[in-house]
């Protein structure tokens, strides 16, 4: 018999071990609950001065300002480097109390629920929270005082209206007393087929603007031994949510598009949403095999960065995100998704672009207009070309990277959406109001784009989620114009 | 002596339970009270009565991640237990007699330090590694060692094997602490029943069935339990490995998961408590059902 077992663990500790072990085993979700608040509903005192052509939002000069960012892809610099030193600059004696964290609603919420939040909050990343939440309870401030006041650098104009257009509407909710802005959102995402110029240079493929253009260059791609179009079915199928939508607004106009974010009974069967599943389904159908079902982001990333994947659809943020990775054989450029059929009622070149990365005052801080201030220091010009150059990341703020040449990608993104001009649209918001709609619609995607090509199956699963939706009281809704 | 037993037994157990009241049953009767309410998770909230469980009894996803973890409870832990109490019978005693002492096969101690290893292994860092393992094309480990001709297995891609997938790492995960506990089982049953018995001429099956399973009975009734609470939970694994947490198409499904979801994603945390209360009664009723049926089968070692 074993001396290890004999002398040392005899059963008895071991039982006691066990207990031990089985205890912290029960599911963990009494947890759950742990962080329940007090739900107090009661006015904060909040710092307040007087307005003045200087000090339009009325902000106390001497209050502190706390704030919080997503120490995330975009990093923190352009906070501590560039808009802390601006708003202090103007308010010498406000103190800016800086904090980064990766766990936004981790350490966030329980301090918005017990009523001591920080006065602006930056909610991202895979921690983010549920903002139509907060806005419902309550918790973010209203920012029409804010989009209303001038601009903090560029003269004669307010802050809204140096905002690219649907900026301001992306980060509005219904709310009891009407529609109002309870977000910004800070960057400009411009979306594509992401591919590497040189690859396409060497081959003489040249970028596809119908449909017919686009399979015959996916046929060529294929017969040279390279995936011509892949997506990351395990966590990125929201990039081929958005290429469908994308293409369905091409065909139908943005209106298929707000039919969808409104609920509108039938929205999912319009034959623009068909069109694109349908088109899209016969590209996953030909040119993808399943295993792109199980591969992740960053794994299909690899293969495209090895020129093993020829197209891939996605967000201007891809370039920064795989600057470490690529080789000097290897140039970001992006074209916008082919027409889908000869009549589509917007022309090839339009695009879908949107704001992102929500940044809120919260009406649980005791400063809140100061932390509007800090926004309005975001949203100046000279901060938003400094934010573009540390991240390569376009902002909301119109034309404030102008004439700069930054990275290859980002000229390539801008370029398109020049070319585009009136026809850029912001897309829908199904995805970020509704979450459920958001997983069925991962799950959907990926059936129609690795089983068969199904489009009246995706139409119909959607519609019922969409409607599973409208029914359900506790989901509180937002309607767009 | 009598008189200092009070203080010293208060004294040892007061922070325990402390700690146990707060943090384990304080959290339930929260969680039994926000079952009853529409809490988003932010702000205030109202009472609603049963609707959560309304809702509940009719959400399709509920009912397949229930399945799911019904499959998880069927196998998971018969498998495990027979894997381990192989293990240990061939680490203890599988090597035959010799001057009267039983012992294991050859080389058995390494055995029993490389069975612990995944025991020592965070259980987020087996997903990530299984993760590859199961890499659904060449670059996968398994499929990697596969001849080039074949088609890639898909693993975690398919809907029919994804599950499966999981509960063969919940099982690698889990065999080596059993195999522990059942040597440290085995390690209490008396050397000279062991010796009566081959002086009889039993055979190392024999010996197996006819001693070493019945006096365990203790310890496998236990490993039954701890094994049925894991197999009701399963989040880490399905949280970080599989295809849109739960996919593809829900195949990999389960109430941990859902109530992850409902909580912190679509903001539900009323419901995502009423799933809470299902899964503690469920888990409840199961301990309660594997010690009822046990009980009478037990023979005392």
């Amino acid at each position: 018999m074993s001396d290890i077992t004999k002398s040392e663990l005899d059963r008895r500790s071991l039982l006691r071990r066990a207990a031990a072990v089985g205890l912290a085993a029960t599911p963990a979700v009494g947890m759950l609950s742990a962080c329940v608040g007090s739900g107090s509903d009661e006015k904060k005192d909040q710092a307040t001065g007087t307005k003045s052509a200087d000090n339009p939002l009325g902000i106390d000069p001497k209050a502190p300002v706390e704030i919080v960012i997503f120490d995330g892809g975009l990093g923190t610099k352009y906070a501590t480097d560039v808009d802390t030193p601006m708003y202090k600059k103007k308010w010498a004696e406000s103190e800016v109390k800086y904090t980064a964290t990766e766990q936004i609603a981790t350490t966030i919420k329980p301090r918005l629920n017990a009523g001591n939040a920080p006065d602006m909050i930056n909610n991202s990343g895979a921690d983010m929270m549920d903002f139509g939440a907060i806005v419902k309870a309550g918790q973010a401030a209203d920012l029409t005082d804010l989009f209303a006041a001038p601009s903090f650098d560029i003269p004669g104009k307010t802050v809204g209206e140096t905002l690219v257009p649907g900026a301001i509407e992306q980060g509005t909710y219904d709310v009891d007393g009407g529609r109002k802005p309870f977000a910004v959102n800070y960057s400009f995402t411009v979306f594509g087929m992401y591919y590497n110029k040189k690859l396409f240079d060497k081959n003489n493929w040249t970028v596809p603007t119908t449909w017919a253009d686009f399979t015959a260059l996916c046929d060529k791609i294929k017969a040279a031994g390279i995936v011509p179009f892949a997506y990351a079915g395990a966590n990125a199928s929201y990039y081929m949510v958005r290429a469908i939508m994308t293409s369905a607004a091409k065909i139908g106009t943005e209106q298929v598009l707000k039919d969808l974010d409104n609920l509108k009974p039938g929205a999912w069967q319009a034959p623009a949403i068909k069109q694109a599943a349908e088109a899209w389904g016969q590209i996953g159908v030909k040119y993808m095999n399943k295993s792109f079902l199980g591969l992740r982001h960053t794994e299909v990333q690899l293969q495209q960065n090895q020129d093993k994947v020829a197209f891939y659809p996605c967000g201007s943020w891809l370039e920064n995100e795989q600057a470490a990775s690529i080789t000097p054989n290897f140039e970001y450029a992006v074209a916008p998704y082919p027409s889908v059929t000869t009549s589509d009622q917007l022309p090839a070149t339009a695009i879908n672009a949107a704001a992102g990365e929500i940044y809120f005052a919260s009406t649980k801080g005791t400063n809140v207009q100061g932390g509007k201030e800090y926004l309005r220091v975001m949203l100046s010009k000279a901060a938003a070309l400094e934010f573009t150059k540390l991240t390569k990341s376009l902002t909301v703020v119109a034309g404030a990277a102008d004439g700069q040449t930054i990275s290859p990608g980002l000229t390539s993104g801008n370029d398109m959406l020049s070319k585009a001009g009136k026809d850029v649209f912001m897309g829908y918001l199904w995805d970020t109001w509704y979450k459920k709609m958001n997983d069925a619609s991962l799950e959907a995607v990926n059936a129609l784009m690795f089983n068969g090509g199904d489009a009246q199956k995706f139409c119909d699963t959607m519609e019922k989620v969409a409607q599973d939706v409208a029914k359900d009281s506790s989901i509180s809704k937002n309607t767009r114009a | 002596m009598r008189h200092g037993k009070y203080p010293f037994i208060i004294g040892f157990l007061a922070v325990p339970v402390a700690l146990y009241a707060i943090f384990v049953v304080g959290a339930y009767l929260q969680m039994f009270r926000l079952s009853l309410t529409d809490w988003s998770g932010y702000g205030t909230f109202k009472d609603i009565g049963f609707d959560n469980f309304v809702k509940l009894w009719n959400d399709e996803v509920i009912w397949t991640a229930l399945r799911h973890n019904g499959f998880l409870l069927l196998v998971m832990p018969i498998v495990t237990i027979a894997i381990a109490l192989l293990f240990a019978f061939l680490l203890n005693v599988g090597g035959g007699s010799k001057g009267g002492m039983t012992r294991g096969v050859w080389g058995s101690k390494i055995y029993r330090v490389v069975f612990f290893f995944p025991q020592l292994l965070a259980l987020a860092l087996v997903a990530v590694i299984f993760q590859r393992v199961y890499g659904p094309d060449k670059s996968g480990m398994i499929n990697g060692l596969l001849p080039d001709s074949w088609e890639p297995w898909l693993f975690l891609a398919d809907e029919k094997w994804a599950l499966t997938c999981i509960l063969i790492v919940l099982i690698w995960q889990a065999v080596g602490f059993y195999v522990v506990l059942f040597s440290a089982g085995m390690g209490s049953i008396g050397q000279e029943i062991y010796e009566a018995a081959a002086l009889d001429g039993a055979s190392r099956i024999t010996l197996f069935f006819k001693i070493t399973l019945p006096l365990l009975w203790g310890n496998i009734q236990v490993a039954w339990i701890y094994l049925g609470i894991a197999a009701f939970d399963a989040f880490a694994l399905v949280n970080i490995m599989t295809v849109n947490q739960g996919g593809p198409n829900n195949s990999t499904q389960v109430l941990s998961m859902q109530i992850y979801l409902n909580a912190f994603k679509y903001s539900q945390a009323g419901y995502a408590s009423a799933i809470g209360v299902v899964l503690f009664f469920l888990a409840l009723s199961f301990a309660w059902l594997t010690l009822r049926v046990t009980r009478s089968d037990s023979v005392e070692a």
